[in-house]
């Protein structure tokens, strides 16, 4: 169901961490309401590519607009991207001074000027729709690392995002905790969400994805649908790294 | 058991005999005589003829006058050098560090020293003082400034000002429960300054624009009027303040780095500010890290205090000083000058320990 | 501005492609940030050629003041005409070679007690009989060396002694305080922590105070103690507090695993720490130990308070001579080279050892 309306878009994007050429000639256009699955071997730049996208690494050369603003060194132009694009990552990063409620309603209230009242009532309903709305006011070290993680993403949807940005968000949990986040993820991928998820779970992304794209060295190898790219690899790269995950 | 107070007794033993054979008093009596030295500084009148426990007060307030100021400067410096050290600026990093480096490798004594001849021997004598507006002098007599006379408009521009702290102390009280009925945001910071600088300006105007000040002058050889910080005084301050911040800065910077990145990096995500991911997200975690040896640099400073008397300014220690080589009552000096020490210790320690907890409170586990 | 970019991830330092870029990158990133690098080149450029000049270019090497103040700048003269004096005190000049070979002898001693090749209960025994050298080489009156007592002592090697026995014959009393304060038995518990916590509380100066003042009223009638010796016992007795601080935090580090497990396989309570506990808690120490050590040898220093003369007290008694008062910046300047000397090199290697230790924790 994605629309045409193309709301990130990464051209000739190139990015260096000292001498070490991380992003070359990046291009990636990502629709409204379309979900991308970012797959590569480590260290290939998937983190660092998503990460650009909200300014959390500054690209050198080529353009990222999102929703039609440059990401820029524009401090203000990257606040309204940054509010327009939710991200997950890979640890959490729950601020564990903060209890849960406290943790989804920061944003909301410092950022959109909410009221407090207010605040809280939508972060109940999202804590509800990843259905821990009972913890509230426990603090994320006492949680589960799904259930921190469930709060991250619910965290993030609190500012009513139009993109959200994942960060291998199961990669640090334990298998039987995969299962509750990714429920979570797929259910907002059904309601129309637009999300790029850098992720090795290939299931999800058979099951969900409408583009899988494949990294390497920090180039887009192949990107495709995903019974194409998972059938039909065209480049020998992809081809090499299917099998390694499928002999795991 | 029986060993500890074996040789508890034999030393008490001792000390009485002693004692005895140089006929030197025993007991806290000697403090209601008269002390019969003067104290060159003094927040409390003093004089000669008043009593060895006058004369203690007197030290004990130089004391807690150079604890409390210092604390105050040395955490701002501190502070300042910590995130100077983190800055991305190089050549701030490196100025931070140098001076942290420096700071933390010499004795806090020879810095005292340091400064006090800096004081005394670099600066020019009084009739060559560095001259500010005809009004602050700077010389090796110490930095002479105006003193405030007590009239009718003096009293109302500093009763406004306290007015005004109290009145922006509710600002913030308001703001705060104003942004979590509405959510809009007031600007705390910027109306609390101007009413803190513009009250006592407009009472200044109001009761004529004039404040009447004791302008120090020349007279002879030395100046007269006004108030002086002393250069022992100073000598003291600026070293307890320049070394102790040294050893803040690194507390400082490695509490914030305590904090993992990835903390910033998820409250920037979100769409804070950089000024509010410091205030909201990093400060708060940082301090739980920063107050337990923080509390032990404030204690340092107190104990580095006494360091007065090499340069000969009267602090607690150094008035007791005097009074143990008049009265030769040792024992007795020197437990006043510990019990004080202790007292503040514990003082200060409990006051940072419930501070700590109140911050660590809020955070589970 | 600095918070601001405090914030930036510090491992992510910008592309270097040359010196242009990369003064972009950390001095001119921002508006705000090159105002503060102005600020601090002007600072710099206030400070720095005035000082090159005074230290260097018009300084007079070798002199009399008189000489100094006509060209202007530095009297290192001062060091030249006054260095055995600030150096080893008062000291007969003619067996100054004595405290010069026992500041050798310490040196050494250092490097060997820092080399971990050397951890081995030996190395206890080797310092002592070290510092057992050293003594006779200061006090001589044997071997033909004349006698030497201590109220002439002074300087650098003063500094040391005070520093270095200090923290050699404190270490097994803080040992003792520590294991008692985590004993069992309420009463030993009570004691070392009032010994501890009392300790902590007060001012080095004021137990040197009551040291030079109070201890020979301790005394039984007719025994007398020195100035030196006074001191030295304060010194102890004062650090001892803080580094029992220290062994119990490595103590506490230990897992409950290792006590359990001595315990299963019988042995006693002294065996236990002896064999099992403390050779692993003291290894865990050792960085905070040489803090402690840096610490106890710049407050050393303290001691010009009850009138003994150690490097710091000799640089003063050498700038009290009215024709070089001038020159105090110099003294200072070159006392705290030493003690800096000393003290960032002790800092650096306890850094080194924090970093080896967490290593080797890591690979275990
Ligand atoms: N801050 C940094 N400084 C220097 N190099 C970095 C930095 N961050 C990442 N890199 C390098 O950039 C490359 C891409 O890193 P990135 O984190 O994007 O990989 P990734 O595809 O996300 O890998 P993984 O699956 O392990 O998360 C790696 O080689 C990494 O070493
Ligand atoms: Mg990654």
């Amino acid at each position: 169901m994605p629309t045409d309306e193309i709301v990130i878009s990464l051209k000739d994007v190139n990015k260096w961490y000292g001498t070490f050429h991380a992003l070359r000639d990046i291009n990636l256009d990502v629709r409204r309401g379309e979900r991308v699955v970012v797959a590569g071997p480590s260290g290939s730049g998937k983190s660092t590519m998503i990460r650009c996208v909200n300014r959390l690494e500054e690209h050198q050369s080529g353009i990222i607009l999102v929703n039609g603003t440059e990401v820029s060194n524009d401090v203000k132009a990257v606040e309204k991207v940054r509010r327009d694009v939710g991200m997950v990552f890979q640890q959490f990063n729950l601020f564990p001074h903060l209890t849960v409620l406290e943790n989804l309603t920061l944003a909301p209230i410092w950022v959109k000027h909410m009221p407090k009242a207010e605040a809280a009532d939508i972060a109940m309903k999202y804590l509800e729709r990843v259905k821990i709305h009972e913890q509230a006011k426990k603090y994320p070290g006492q949680l589960s690392g799904g259930q921190q993680q469930r709060v991250a993403i619910a965290r993030s949807l609190c500012m009513r995002p139009s993109i959200m940005l994942f960060d291998e968000p199961t990669s640090a949990l334990d298998p039987e905790m995969i299962k509750e986040v990714l429920d979570v993820m797929v259910e907002l991928a059904e309601e129309g969400m637009t999300m790029v998820c850098v992720t090795h779970e290939m299931g999800f992304a058979r099951t969900v994805a409408d583009k899988v794209v494949f990294m390497a060295d920090g180039q887009v190898v192949e990107m495709n649908t995903p019974s194409e790219l998972f059938g039909n690899p065209k480049e020998e790269r992809t081809r090499q790294f299917l099998s390694q995950i499928i002999r795991h | 058991m029986a060993m500890v107070a074996g040789i508890g007794w034999f030393l008490v033993a001792n000390t009485l005999t002693n004692l005895n054979a140089r006929h030197i008093a025993t007991g806290f009596g000697f403090l209601d005589r008269e002390a019969g030295f003067g104290i060159s500084e003094h927040l409390v009148p003093y004089l000669p003829s008043d009593s060895y426990f006058r004369a203690f007060e007197v030290g004990l307030l130089n004391t807690l006058e150079v604890a409390v100021i210092g604390i105050v400067l040395t955490t701002l410096l501190g502070l300042v050098m910590g995130i100077a050290r983190l800055s991305h600026n190089w050549l701030v990093a490196r100025l931070a560090s140098a001076y942290v480096e420096a700071m933390r490798n010499v004795p806090v004594l020879l810095l005292l020293l340091f400064c006090y001849s800096l004081i005394t021997v670099s600066l020019p004598l009084s009739r060559n003082a560095f001259n500010l507006f005809d009004c602050i002098f700077l010389s090796n007599r110490g930095l002479r400034v105006p003193a405030m006379i007590w009239d009718d408009s003096a009293v109302m521009v500093v009763s406004t000002l306290a007015l005004a702290v109290a009145a922006s102390f509710l600002v913030g009280v308001w703001a705060r429960r104003r942004q979590e009925k509405t959510g809009r945001y007031f600007p705390v910071l910027w109306s609390s300054l101007g009413l803190i600088a513009g009250l006592p300006l407009i009472a200044f105007l109001a009761t004529g624009a004039h404040l009447s000040f004791d302008v120090p002058h020349m007279a002879g050889f030395n100046f007269a009027g006004g108030s002086t910080v002393s250069p022992e005084f100073a000598a003291l301050l600026l070293g307890l303040v320049v070394y102790t911040g040294a050893f803040i800065a690194e507390i400082v910077r490695s509490g914030i780095l305590a904090v993992s990145y990835g903390q910033t990096e998820a409250a920037l995500a979100l769409g804070l500010s950089r000024m509010q991911v410091l205030r909201l997200v990093v400060l708060p975690q940082s301090l739980r890290v920063i107050i337990p040896p923080l509390t032990s640099q404030y204690l340092n400073l107190v104990k580095n205090s006494p360091l007065a008397v090499a340069i000969g300014f009267p602090d607690l220690v150094s008035v007791a000083n005097t009074a143990i080589n008049q009265t030769g009552q040792a024992v007795e000096g020197v437990s006043i000058i510990m019990g004080v020490y202790l007292a503040i210790s514990l003082i200060l320690s409990f006051l940072m320990n419930w501070y700590n907890k109140r911050v660590a409170l809020r955070g589970g586990r | 501005m600095a918070e601001s970019s405090l914030l930036e991830n510090p491992s992510a330092n910008g592309w270097l492609r040359g010196p242009v870029d990369w003064a972009r990158k950390n001095l001119f990133s921002s508006p705000a940030n090159s105002l503060l690098t102005i600020v601090a080149l002007w600072g710099l450029w206030l400070a720095v050629p005035p000082a090159i000049q005074w230290g260097l270019i018009k300084a007079t090497w070798i002199g009399d003041p008189a000489a100094c103040r006509a060209a202007g700048g530095a009297c290192w003269g001062l060091v030249t005409e006054k260095y055995r004096l600030i150096l080893f005190g008062i000291y007969p000049y003619d067996e100054q070679w004595r405290p010069f070979l026992a500041v050798v002898l310490f040196i050494v001693m250092l490097a060997t007690a820092a080399n971990p090749r050397f951890w081995r209960p030996w190395l206890g025994w080797v310092l002592v009989a070290g510092l057992v050298v050293v003594s006779v080489l200061m006090w001589g009156g044997i071997l033909g060396l004349p006698l030497v007592t201590n109220d002439r002592w002074g300087g650098l090697p003063l500094t040391l002694i005070l520093s270095i026995f200090g923290i050699v014959l404190s270490f097994p009393l803080a040992v003792v305080l520590a294991l008692g304060r985590r004993s069992q038995l309420p009463a030993v518990r009570a004691w070392c922590v009032v010994y501890i916590e009392l300790w902590r509380g007060v001012p080095l100066i004021s137990v040197l105070f009551m040291a030079s003042i109070m201890f020979p009223l301790f005394m039984p009638e007719g025994v007398t103690i020195d100035k030196l010796l006074r001191a030295q016992l304060g010194i102890i007795l004062f650090t001892a507090a803080y580094l029992a601080e220290i062994v119990r935090g490595g103590l506490q580090a230990i897992p409950r695993g290792q006590y359990e497990a001595a315990d299963s396989i019988g042995l006693t309570y002294w065996q236990k720490m002896r064999l099992v506990i403390l050779p692993q808690a003291l290894r865990l120490v050792i960085p905070p130990l040489v803090g402690q050590f840096i610490t106890t040898f710049k407050d050393t220093s303290l001691v010009i308070i009850i009138g003994l003369y150690d490097l710091l007290s000799s640089t003063k008694v050498a700038l009290s001579d009215p024709q070089w008062r001038a020159f105090y910046v110099e003294g200072y300047v070159v006392a705290a080279l030493i003690y800096f000397v000393f003290s960032y090199v002790m800092s650096q290697y306890s850094q080194y050892l924090e970093r080896r230790l967490s290593a080797g924790a890591r690979r275990r």
